[in-house]
């Protein structure tokens, strides 16, 4: 990661408007996952979420990078309901909260920021590293952005591959103890997408 | 399935609901349904909400003698805290507000930040998890157990008290008493149909049957060879006798629910219904009061549930109160 590029405002659109694309293309196959384990609507949900965001981005531009994630954050909790409206809601609002009025911030800002906002979700949501949730996906992709936004993307990819064996202890799933093993789990599936749309605005797309 | 499409299903409903109660006020584009006399009543609000599909919960219980006020989500997804606030102001009577909460995480997470921006408009909240579902170990390595049928009495009999005119914590208490006092098991004998999906949400060949279900689509803890009503009715009891055990004497007197799942006919509900209180009977345990029929369903799916709350004299009494809704009515 180059020390000195600074990401504008304009790069967090591109991140958004990427992250819309992504869950449009896989709301199927994330509800898909979400049917033998939860309820059959995790990409229905998200599609409506970053859909609001997208059209909040649009009717009133933020200014910077903080308060683009900011409202990114408040859309998502005001729309998609369940347990991942507030737990990416939170993801989003405190990293935009971390990047403060900032017209410009640098890579290690974006990753430190996110780490406080992928902590929180952790608080919030009381699960630890291997309980199958989206932290199996977002804590190993977050460690990563210290090397590049490619090798997050990917780490997160492997972390939510990494669900599979896991047995649920948190959320929905955790209701079929034994059951829930052998299936991949849908949040950590979609926090690999929005970090992999992360990626693709940096230009480091696969 | 009976809809426009999808996207539209919980509006959809909500005016169908508006057309065939206009004594209610229901707000379409919001999603929130309330009573017409809430506001300066001097009565604790009664808000509950939930994802859609388990009709007639919640909005179906609005009305006199029970809730205040229902926001009802996506289907299986729960409301957003936007949705709670705005239930909360429009059933807050001057006495605060008592949010009725099922134990699932979304529906933790968001009903956590809406009381505490209700609070933050000047709404006393108090918040009651409802958790009877005993097919869940409660446990760390579990999200805790589900709210089901123990929801109905816990909004009937929260309902009567703030209709009588009690104060929050009294509300409050009795609400989590109620809770405390219930124990539920389900048994699901198809999956159901999410209208996002459009499949059933899992395989369940003919002549199998799954224990331990919940209300949104998810499989049980157990696949077994389909058996007779009076098998289930067995099989389901056992597990809700043995826990109420352990809160009060065995031959204590009880309110029965004996639930639809959705797509479970009446003629078979009151068949399961004579097993169930047969068995009881057997057993020494006196059904106060009983129910039977669809109340907190999922979507289209067959089969049933039992909810047994351990009721004293208070408990029967406020369930026997007025109550007027478009699901419920009776005394009045």
């Amino acid at each position: 990661m180059g020390a000195l590029t600074v990401r504008d405002t304009q790069f967090f659109r591109r991140w958004m408007a990427a992250a819309a694309d992504v869950v449009r293309r896989e709301a199927a196959r994330l509800t898909e996952l979400d049917s033998p384990i939860g309820d059959a609507d995790h990409g229905s949900n998200l599609l409506r979420g970053f859909t609001a965001v997208e059209s909040a981005l649009a009717s009133e531009p933020p200014a910077t990078p903080g308060a683009l994630l900011q409202l990114t954050g408040r859309t998502l909790i005001s729309t998609v309901g369940g347990a991942s409206g507030p737990l990416y809601g939170t993801l989003f609002r405190r990293a935009g909260k971390e990047l403060g009025e900032a017209a410009e911030v640098s890579d290690e800002q974006l990753r430190a920021a996110l780490q406080v906002g992928v902590d929180a979700v952790a608080q919030l949501g009381g699960a630890a590293p291997g309980d199958k949730t989206m932290l199996d996906a977002l804590l190993p992709g977050v460690a990563a952005l210290a090397t590049s936004y490619r090798a997050a993307a990917d780490a997160a990819e492997q972390g939510a591959l990494a669900t599979v064996p896991m047995q649920a202890r948190k959320g929905r799933a955790s209701y079929l103890g034994e059951r829930s093993i052998g299936h991949q789990d849908p949040g950590a599936t979609s926090s690999a997408l929005l970090l992999g749309a992360l990626a693709d605005a940096a230009g480091e797309g696969s | 399935m009976l809809i426009n499409s999808p996207e539209t299903v919980v509006a959809d409903a909500l005016r169908g609901m508006a057309a065939a109660h206009p004594d209610l006020d229901v707000d379409v584009e919001r999603r929130v349904v309330a009573r017409r006399d809430a506001r300066d009543s001097g009565r604790v609000g009664l808000v509950s909400g939930g994802g859609s599909g388990h009709e007639p919960l919640h909005a179906g219980f609005v009305g006199h003698g029970m809730l205040t006020a229902a926001c009802p989500g996506e289907v299986f997804t729960s409301p957003v805290p936007d949705q709670m606030v705005r239930a909360a102001a429009a059933a807050h009577g001057g006495q605060g507000v008592l949010f009725v909460v099922k134990n699932y995480t979304g529906d933790v997470m968001n009903f956590e930040m809406a009381a505490e921006l209700a609070g933050e408009d000047g709404i006393q909240v108090e918040q009651v998890l409802v958790n009877d579902d005993v097919a869940v170990t409660d446990s760390l390595y579990t999200a805790g157990r589900r709210g089901t049928g123990a929801t109905l009495f816990v909004e009937k009999i929260a309902g009567a008290a703030a209709e009588e005119g009690r104060p929050l914590d009294q509300v409050a208490a009795l609400a989590r008493k109620v809770n405390e006092c219930s124990r539920s098991f389900g048994v699901a004998l198809s999956a159901c149909t999410t209208p996002a999906k459009g499949s059933p949400t899992f395989e369940l060949p003919d002549g199998e049957l799954e224990l331990g279900i919940g209300i949104h689509g998810e499989p049980g803890r157990e696949r077994r060879a389909m058996m007779t009503a009076k098998e289930i009715a067995e099989v389901s009891l056992g597990p809700v006798l043995e826990e109420l055990a352990d809160i009060g004497p065995v031959d204590a007197p009880v309110l029965l629910l004996v639930n639809g799942m959705g797509a479970t006919p009446l003629l078979e509900l009151y068949g399961f219904h004579g097993e169930v209180a047969r068995l009881l009977a057997d057993r020494g345990v006196t059904v106060a009061r009983a129910l039977v029929g669809n109340y907190v369903t999922s979507l289209d799916m067959a089969g049933c549930s039992i909810t047994l709350c351990r009721a004293d004299e208070e408990l029967v009494r406020l369930w026997d109160a007025p109550v007027q809704t478009a699901a419920l009515r009776w005394g009045r």
